[in-house]
């Protein structure tokens, strides 16, 4: 099979990438390896939202459990053996809460960075969609378990640290996270996810799998009648979501050495969503480097102006929306030989498509 | 537990479901007529309880007591115009796009409240209620605030001139109409974009009117609207759609729930308590307390 112009692109784009470390000074590296974490995120979204058509608000609640799944090992590691962390000292909490315990074990750790955020995401799923709840039903659901999850977080100061999130990290699997040396080594591994995110991402997308959830996106009761069943693929395509919202969440916690609940909220969320929309909600490289590029100027606007900067957050949703509702992928993929259909209908048609059709 | 903390939390819930039940007409109005989930409606209770703080400012050394009179007027219809400029200029042009509409709305929302904050600070503005509500009823050992009891003749109020409006004007039988069928509608000579335009600023009208009842029971934020609107949400997808004795009655539940749970627990457990206690009735009802029914494969 040749390979597509976009493979070719991403390809290049990754080898230019793994050279980073030695052509970037320490801070840009950082916070380029940061946002290449947030990016493995958006993949998700590119799969859930721009594939299936489940617009989630809620990513945050995922990419929270695989961060905090982390983050609560790496805790545990940087506490003496027999001591309780040290937030839980200050909250008089005398014994460490049951759910705390499986994360001393690293590869326990890793197994619920990469099963915990998916099987949520699974259990979320199948609850929303076995009743058929969809659009911005489905949106709202979300967000509000999100939310929930949120404010549970920012309650349970004991259990969870509260507001100020897990924090004072010094090793993982006995490496120093300190060391320079690691924060290149972290770069590569983070790269190696996203490339993987990627690519793995794209060879399933293009099964009939793949396929089957643009049919559904674009009408779910149709693809019922052919005799699939929409709620099995949009489970697995959320839980795919899921899975890698979490290793983002897990690899973000690295990068920052620290997780908080303000971290994952309802602000976090939407942001994934419109750098994904600006960068081409279907397109999985548009999406990706929509969130490098999205956030690397929020770096540089919000240091500038950081009242600014929710003003041309607003406009950028507004506008994304109004003028290029295909992002900035569906903008470039634009030849004239392949009309592109609208993704939904393009003419206003509040009534049902089914009924319209049959009129 | 006894009886009068028990009802007083009854008490509060209620004046608490008659906020979230105006701030929700709007929206079931504008989602069950044009399927568009506006997350901006939040900010039109902000604008509402901002605008009460001008009136105050303004016509409180001259009126006095009376500003509550131009507040009215002035949130509703400062309300309404936003919401009609709102419709115009973005959701005009995203009809049959939901998922975008909420997105644009989201956008909209963010640029309302960082001109809240521009204009009138991050911190609350505070607005002192007429002296004729400051006192408080003494139902046996139950103390009822004026203002809240206030707060729950305002919903009613609206909650009957809503009713009579969509249900016995020339106006409402349209909206109806177009509801049921917007082609049918409209190839009997109903001006649809019209319709859709009024509603929008009715709902955005009514969502101000809050704003005036939250501005009178706490000082108004630029998040004071984003507090609300999840809650609003849910009171529309727990009554069912379109329905708005639905709302009413989930709006109810909701404050109800809220209060008693607030009493037994702390406040952030009760709101998370409340949110999965929404997803788990959807399991059980996932078109609402009242459905609207349809013969209508796909709605929205």
């Amino acid at each position: 099979m040749k390979p597509s112009p976009g493979a070719l692109v991403t390809l290049a784009l990754l080898l230019i990438l793994a050279f980073a470390p030695l052509y970037l000074g320490a801070y840009p590296l950082t916070l380029l390896g940061r946002v290449l974490a947030l990016s493995v995120a958006a993949v998700g979204v590119t799969v859930v939202w721009g594939r299936a058509g489940i617009l989630s608000l809620g990513q945050g609640l995922f990419f929270g459990l695989g961060g905090y799944a982390l983050a609560m090992h790496l805790k545990l590691t940087a506490t003496p053996p027999g001591d309780l962390p040290d937030f839980m000292v200050y909250n008089g909490v005398e014994r460490l809460p049951w759910f705390w315990a499986p994360f001393a074990s690293a590869p326990l750790t890793l197994l619920a960075v990469l099963t915990l955020p998916a099987a949520a995401a699974g259990l979320v799923a199948w609850l929303m969609f076995r009743r058929r709840i969809t659009g911005v039903y489905v949106s709202i659901i979300t967000q509000a378990l999100l939310l929930a999850f949120v404010t549970w977080l920012n309650g349970a100061q004991g259990l969870t640290s509260g507001t100020n999130g897990i924090t004072d990290f010094q090793t993982f699997l006995g490496i120093d996270l300190r060391s320079p040396g690691t924060t290149r080594g972290l770069y590569w591994v983070t790269l190696a996810a996203v490339a993987l995110a990627l690519g793995g991402t794209a060879a399933l997308l293009r099964t009939p799998f793949g396929q089957v959830l643009t049919a559904i996106r674009d009408n779910e009761n149709r693809t019922r009648f052919l005799g699939f069943n929409p709620a099995a693929f949009k489970i697995a395509a959320f839980m795919l979501g899921g899975l890698l919202a979490g290793v983002s969440g897990a690899l973000y916690t690295l990068h920052l050495g620290t997780i908080s609940p303000a971290m994952i909220g309802t602000a976090f969320s939407l942001e994934l969503v419109v750098w994904v929309a600006l960068g081409g909600r279907a397109s999985l490289l548009g999406s990706a480097a929509g969130l490098v590029l999205g956030q690397l100027a929020k770096d540089r606007v919000s240091s500038a102006a950081p009242d600014a900067w929710l003003y041309v957050m607003g406009a950028l949703f507004v506008l994304v929306v109004l003028v290029l509702p295909q992002g900035v992928a569906g903008l470039l993929a634009r030849r004239p030989r392949a009309p592109q259909p609208p993704l939904q209908p393009a003419a206003p048609s509040p009534v049902p498509r089914e009924v319209s059709d049959a009129l | 537990m006894d009886f009068t903390f028990i009802a007083g939390q009854l008490f509060t819930g209620l004046s608490v479901a008659s906020i979230l039940l105006l701030a929700a007409l709007g929206l079931a109005l504008s989602f069950g007529l044009m399927r568009v989930i506006n997350m901006a409606h939040g900010e039109f209770l902000m604008v509402g309880g901002y605008l009460t703080y001008l009136a105050a400012q303004w016509a409180g050394p001259t009126l006095g007591d009376g500003y509550l009179w131009v507040a009215f007027p002035l949130a509703f219809l400062g309300s309404a115009l936003l919401g009609a400029v709102m419709e115009f200029t973005v959701i005009r042009r995203l009809y049959g796009r939901p998922l975008d509409t909420l997105l644009a709305t989201f956008g909209i929302s963010l640029i309302l409240q960082q001109a809240a904050r521009h204009l009138f600070g991050s911190t609350g503005v505070p607005v002192t209620a007429p002296t004729w509500l400051s006192g408080a009823l003494t139902v046996g050992d139950v103390t009822l605030p004026l203002v809240r009891l206030f707060v729950i003749a305002l919903a009613l109020a609206v909650l009957g001139g809503m009713w009579w409006l969509l249900n016995r004007s020339r106006f409402g039988m349209q909206v109806r109409a177009v509801n049921a069928s917007r082609e049918m509608a409209a190839a009997l000579g109903v001006n649809t974009r019209a319709l859709d335009l009024l509603v929008f600023a009715l709902g955005a009208g009514v969502a101000g009117v809050a704003g005036v009842g939250l501005a009178l029971i706490a000082p108004v934020n630029p998040t004071v609207g984003a507090a609300y609107i999840v809650n609003a949400f849910l009171v529309v997808v727990v009554g069912g759609v379109g329905s708005v004795l639905g709302g009413a009655a989930a709006a109810v539940l909701l404050g109800f729930v809220t209060a008693l749970a607030e009493g037994f627990t702390s406040v952030s457990l009760a709101q998370a308590a409340l949110l999965l206690l929404v997803v788990a009735f959807l399991q059980w009802k996932p078109r609402g307390l009242i459905p609207t029914t349809s013969r209508a494969l796909e709605d929205a």
